[in-house]
């Protein structure tokens, strides 16, 4: 009976019936809130379960040995060869370039702007660098193919009208913000004592940039360099556009080539019906691609947590 | 002063000489470089302006594409693009929003949230062409949603949903704590601290993030090519609105659609010169797309700073 009255009691009194439904609501807004965020995991599944599941049929039937060592790739001929190490070959090399115009040009433009370049001039010029990174990039293709690909033909004649170099240059400076912002903010992180210390002792600016600074930031640098890796390892546009169609273990830039990104799209572009051999090469290109950015991911993530440690 | 010191006084000075020219000239590399960058941007609009403007009138943007280059024009891409991208935006705002808040305002620094951050760190790092291929493996070939308008936006949905999810806990991140303190002082839920304060004070933040997630989306050509946007198509999409009862339909999400970035990449691949002329016009009206977006993003983050001064 008393605990009925007491029951009674707190369901006739208005305001607890409302803390209630006041704490269900709060209940519920919470688990939604808890299942969208859950939503990334269950993405990145699905993402590498997908793939996994496409490309899997395609081990039946060619064994690694074919895959690793075949001269060319040529999985839509009549004699069939999957040689990947052609289209890997491709990938590193418009990467190689790329990375040799972004990383000393990112760098050079991080120090400038984090340790030459006063506030309001940094300021300025930080949002207008990452234009770069937000013009489309089928449109650094159409640039690569249409304006950078005939300039340098006049200095180098022999240049095929689709090659690495000009693809990979222009990759190269779609990535320079990527390097330039993360390192510019891991410089400006670097404590000011130390900046001072080593001014303080009589070093000029660019001593304490590049001994003191740039070493201090280092781990942060790195993990921009990381980030510009897997950038261009991903990138997809200006190499299918640009870089050409034929696979080849080459490491010539003025000819062409053709990067796991540019096959993708080749093939995809065509009627692909579900099982077909072209189907379940795509998606091979696809898991050897998503190895090589995740490796790249992890030594970025292991390389920035060791900087968030060091200035804690 | 004897002459040993005076040896080194001018020893000294000569290195102080030195090194101030070092520096000097390391401010012009820098300059230098950082001018390259924006000397290679212009070159690359000034380029397509030269080359794509004559294309730029009004029958450019209301033809169909066309055997015939000078006939061909942009409707159906651009109409597909804004299509896909209200669907793109109907998913991953939601979701992405919902998810930095949840990360930001209610979980707790355990192991399960410790996973949520690391993928998301990692869904970034992810080519957009792998996006993609599970695409074309899971919506298209597994739910069987074809190569629609719905298969395209929600592709490009997960594709930007890690911009927003991170853009919206950096934002919620600057509000600062005696605002949360205020309010929960003054009994509310934490549902309505976030509704009524936390939300409405990182706004800027967060629609910086959005606006800028929502200007790449309309430049990725990539994964789209792989879940099989076509380029020749000469008719829009259902209209969403008609004159016979239920009035609305939501036919046009299951439309066969283009995109602008795969319109221009088609005429790009062609080999005849008139088709590039095309390409270029498609992508200077794509570029100031996105640097029209670009600019507002900053405008909107610099009218917010001066809002709120903590």
């Amino acid at each position: 009976m008393a605990v009925n009255k007491a029951l009674k009691s707190e369901f006739s009194s208005p305001q607890s019936v409302r803390r209630r439904i006041r704490d269900a609501k709060e209940f519920l807004i919470r688990s939604i809130l808890f299942l969208c965020a859950t939503s990334s995991v269950l993405i990145t599944f699905g993402v590498v379960w997908t793939l996994l599941k496409e490309a899997w049929p395609f081990f039946q039937e060619v064994s690694l040995k074919n895959f690793f060592f075949d001269k060319e790739w040529t999985p839509l001929f009549e004699n069939p060869q999957y040689g990947i190490l052609n289209l890997i070959s491709g990938t590193f090399l418009t990467t190689l370039i790329a990375l040799s115009v972004a990383i000393p040009l990112g760098t050079i433009t991080a120090v400038f702007l984090s340790e030459y370049a006063s506030s309001r001039v940094r300021e300025f010029l930080k949002p207008v660098l990452e234009l770069l990174a937000a013009v489309p990039t089928v449109v650094y293709g159409y640039f690569a193919l249409l304006f950078v690909t005939p300039l340098l033909q006049v200095i180098f004649p022999s240049l095929s009208s689709f090659n690495a170099l000009s693809a990979g240059l222009v990759m190269g400076v779609m990535i320079i913000p990527y390097v330039s912002s993360l390192s510019e903010d891991a410089m400006r992180a670097v404590p000011v004592y130390l900046r001072e210390g080593s001014l303080a002792l009589g070093a000029s600016n660019l001593q304490t940039s590049f001994k003191v600074i740039v070493p201090s930031a280092f781990s942060g640098i790195a993990s921009a360099y990381v980030l510009g890796i897997s950038r261009a390892l991903g990138e997809t546009m200006v190499v299918a556009i640009a870089a050409g169609l034929q696979p080849k273990i080459s490491l010539n830039p003025f000819e062409s080539t053709q990067t796991l990104t540019a096959y993708i799209v080749q093939v995809s572009q065509g009627d692909l019906p579900h099982g077909s051999i072209g189907y379940k090469t795509i998606y091979v290109a696809g898991v050897v691609l998503l190895c090589f950015t995740l490796i790249f991911n992890m030594i970025g993530q292991k390389v920035r947590s060791h900087m968030e440690k060091k200035y804690k | 002063m004897s002459s040993l010191d005076k040896v080194s006084v001018i020893n000294v000075n000569q290195q102080v000489a030195r090194l101030k020219r070092q520096d000097a000239l390391f401010w012009i590399v820098g300059l230098m470089t950082l001018l390259f960058a924006l000397v290679t941007l212009t070159s690359l609009i000034v380029d397509m302006a030269i080359s794509g403007w004559p294309r730029i009138t009004q029958s450019f943007f209301f033809s169909f594409p066309s055997r015939f280059p000078e006939r061909a024009g942009i409707y159906s891409a651009w109409v597909g693009s804004l299509c896909v991208v209200l669907v793109t935006a109907m998913m991953a705002i939601p979701l992405g929003v919902a998810s930095g808040v949840y990360l930001e305002e209610y979980s707790k620094k355990n192991f399960w949230t410790k996973i949520i951050e690391i993928n998301i760190l990692n869904l970034a790092g992810i080519p957009s062409i792998t996006y993609g291929l599970m695409a074309l493996g899971f919506f298209v070939y597994y739910m069987k949603l074809g190569q629609t308008i719905i298969t395209a936006g929600m592709t490009l949905g997960l594709l930007i949903l890690p911009i927003i999810i991170v853009t919206t806990r950096e934002a919620i991140r600057t509000v600062p704590s005696h605002i949360r303190e205020a309010s929960y002082s003054l009994g509310a839920t934490k549902w309505q601290t976030v509704w009524n304060h936390i939300l409405p004070y990182s706004s800027g933040g967060i629609l910086t993030g959005v606006v800028i997630a929502l200007s790449r989306a309309i430049g990725e050509t990539a994964p789209l090519i792989t879940v099989g946007a076509l380029t020749f198509i000469a008719f829009l999409p259902t209209s969403p609105i008609s004159a016979e009862p239920p009035f609305v339909s939501g036919q046009w999400l299951h439309d066969p659609y283009t995109v602008m970035p795969i319109q221009m990449f088609n005429w790009v691949s062609r080999p005849q010169e008139e088709f590039h002329v095309n390409a270029a016009a498609a992508g200077l009206v794509l570029l100031t797309m996105t640097l029209l977006l670009n600019g507002a993003a900053i405008f909107i983050r610099y009218r917010f700073r001066k809002k709120y001064k903590w």
